[in-house]
């Protein structure tokens, strides 16, 4: 899974990082989201998809490769 | 308690992330979700946006498949329409003639857009609250030319970037004397005008609609008061919204242009909360009750309504935000600019990267950020905290606003 994120949508809504705190954290001075590992392990894939859906200004993008 | 049926009326934005907050917060007990939308629950914003502009298909604004609620034990019941209320007989009546009994029932009804008197029955008239409202519009962009706005709220705004995108001539006509006039600053309102003309849309400001003139069932032009006649093959009518009482209101639950909650979101029957766009409710961030219409406050107040339904009451103290897209400028609003009687620019007005700073005495009560998120997250934490920047702090951009935070930190 590689993860995208398309920051000028951002709105800092934090809920990704609620969704998925291993994988997504928020720029302290502008709340923008930082995805702190791009290519997450496997465990951490259905918590990546929800704060895919959860984001409310769609801003975090997925590509599933066959692994 | 965590043993008890809830039952959570409206499928939103409010009423999904309630049963899954629920959920997380231990709650055991039965949990039914009903909602009178065909579609499973949703999110709205995209609709406006992504979703008009095509960049997305609508299963990318659906938050879980029905597995999820499974697993979760959520009784999901959609395209199902709670009818009536009988608060002694603790059961809600649904439109098939069932019922199903609560021990507490929560409302999270949202809002209907307001119609346009003389607008029912004219093909090509449109408003946008649900995803079969956005089909309709989406499907109707691609073979219109000339496309007229009423209202120049957020939605109508949102909308008119997005026909601008598809290649539409646009109006956009607000009756007031500026755009989002009922909840944003008139600097940043200004700011806003000029960037929609920029985007190539005209704006008739202070202009009211005589009547809306259809050929054959079909809109074909907006005449305004002063004779102007706007050719049209597409209307978008954003004119506010109604929330949805009736349920509350039959049963005799206090309600004043929404369903009136207390600190902990329950209505004048213990056994009864609401929350979301239905709910009035108090706030120290405002003036008096106030009904607010965002994802902020659907998403804040599920999360405190489920502590308070599993035994954690406290008093609901979230600050208030919101943000809309309009055509590449991003607007993002902390607090209520309720009552403000003095306002402070920060940064580039021009270059469209500023914020407003509004004032109500010396309080901070209000931020609107144009492409600023870094003024807009300050502006968060302040007013959660309660500090207030002066007024001469605010307007200078080398002013630090974070320093803030560190000053009211106790000297360890
Ligand atoms: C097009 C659009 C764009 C938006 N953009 C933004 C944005 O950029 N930023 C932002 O902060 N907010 C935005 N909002 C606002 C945000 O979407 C709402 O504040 C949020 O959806 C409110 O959630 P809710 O659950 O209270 O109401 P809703 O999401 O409206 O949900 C209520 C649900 O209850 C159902 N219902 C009502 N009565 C009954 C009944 N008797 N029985 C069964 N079901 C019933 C309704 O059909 C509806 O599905 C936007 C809204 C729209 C429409
Ligand atoms: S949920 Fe979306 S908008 Fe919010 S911080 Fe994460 S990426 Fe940004």
């Amino acid at each position: 899974m590689k993860i995208t994120v398309d920051m000028d949508k951002c709105i800092g809504a934090g809920l990704c990082v609620v969704a998925a705190p291993q994988v997504f954290a928020q720029n302290d001075d502008d709340g923008l989201v930082i995805v702190l590992n791009e290519n997450p392990p496997a465990d951490q894939h259905e918590a990546v998809r929800e704060a895919a859906r959860l984001c409310p200004a769609l801003v975090i993008h997925l590509q599933d490769d066959n692994d | 308690m965590t043993d008890s049926e809830i039952v959570i009326v409206g499928a939103g934005q409010a009423g999904y992330q309630l049963a899954g907050a629920l959920r997380d917060a231990g709650h055991r007990g039965q949990l039914v979700l009903i909602g009178d939308e065909a579609e499973l629950p949703y999110q709205r914003p995209p609709l406006s946006k992504a979703f008009l502009s095509g960049a997305i298909g609508a299963e990318a604004l659906t938050f879980q498949q029905p597995v999820h609620f499974e697993s979760k034990g959520i009784d999901l019941r959609i395209g199902t329409r709670a009818e009536r209320l009988d608060r002694v007989g603790r059961r809600l009546i649904l439109a098939d003639g069932s019922d199903i009994g609560y021990d507490k029932l929560v409302l999270a009804t949202g809002a209907a857009n307001r119609v346009l008197p003389g607008s029912e029955g004219i093909d090509g008239v449109h408003s946008i609250r649900t995803i079969a409202d956005a089909r309709a519009i989406r499907e109707r962009l691609e073979r219109s030319r000339n496309a007229v706005v009423i209202g120049g709220g957020f939605l109508g705004l949102e909308f008119a970037a997005v026909a601008r995108e598809w290649g539409l001539a646009v109006s956009i006509v607000e009756a007031g004397p500026r755009l989002m006039g009922r909840a944003i600053s008139q600097p940043m309102a200004e700011a806003f005008r000029a960037h929609h003309v920029a985007l190539g849309s005209q704006l008739f400001l202070q202009a009211k609609v005589r009547r809306l003139i259809a050929e054959a069932g079909e809109i074909s032009a907006v005449e305004l008061e002063d004779e102007i006649l706007l050719p049209a093959d597409l209307v978008v009518v954003g004119i506010g919204v109604e929330p949805h009482v009736a349920l509350a209101r039959d049963a005799g639950i206090d309600c004043d242009n929404g369903i009136v909650v207390d600190d902990r979101l329950a209505t004048s029957d213990p056994s009864i909360f609401a929350l979301g766009d239905c709910a009035v409710f108090p706030s120290r961030f405002a003036l008096q009750p106030s009904r607010l219409e965002s994802i902020q406050n659907a998403m804040d107040q599920a999360r405190h309504l489920a502590a308070v339904l599993t035994g954690k009451p406290a008093a609901y103290d979230a600050v208030p935000w919101f943000w809309s897209d309009q055509g590449g400028a991003k607007l993002q609003i902390a607090g209520l600019a309720q009552g403000t009687d003095r306002e402070v620019l920060r940064g580039d007005v021009s270059g469209m990267k500023f914020s407003v700073f509004c004032y109500r005495g010396d309080r901070l009560v209000a931020v609107e950020s144009a492409n600023r998120p870094a003024d807009h997250m300050a502006a968060r934490r302040l007013l959660t905290a309660g500090l207030s920047p002066t007024p001469e702090q605010a307007a200078d951009p080398g002013f630090d606003l974070k320093s803030l935070f560190a000053a009211a930190q106790p000297a360890a």
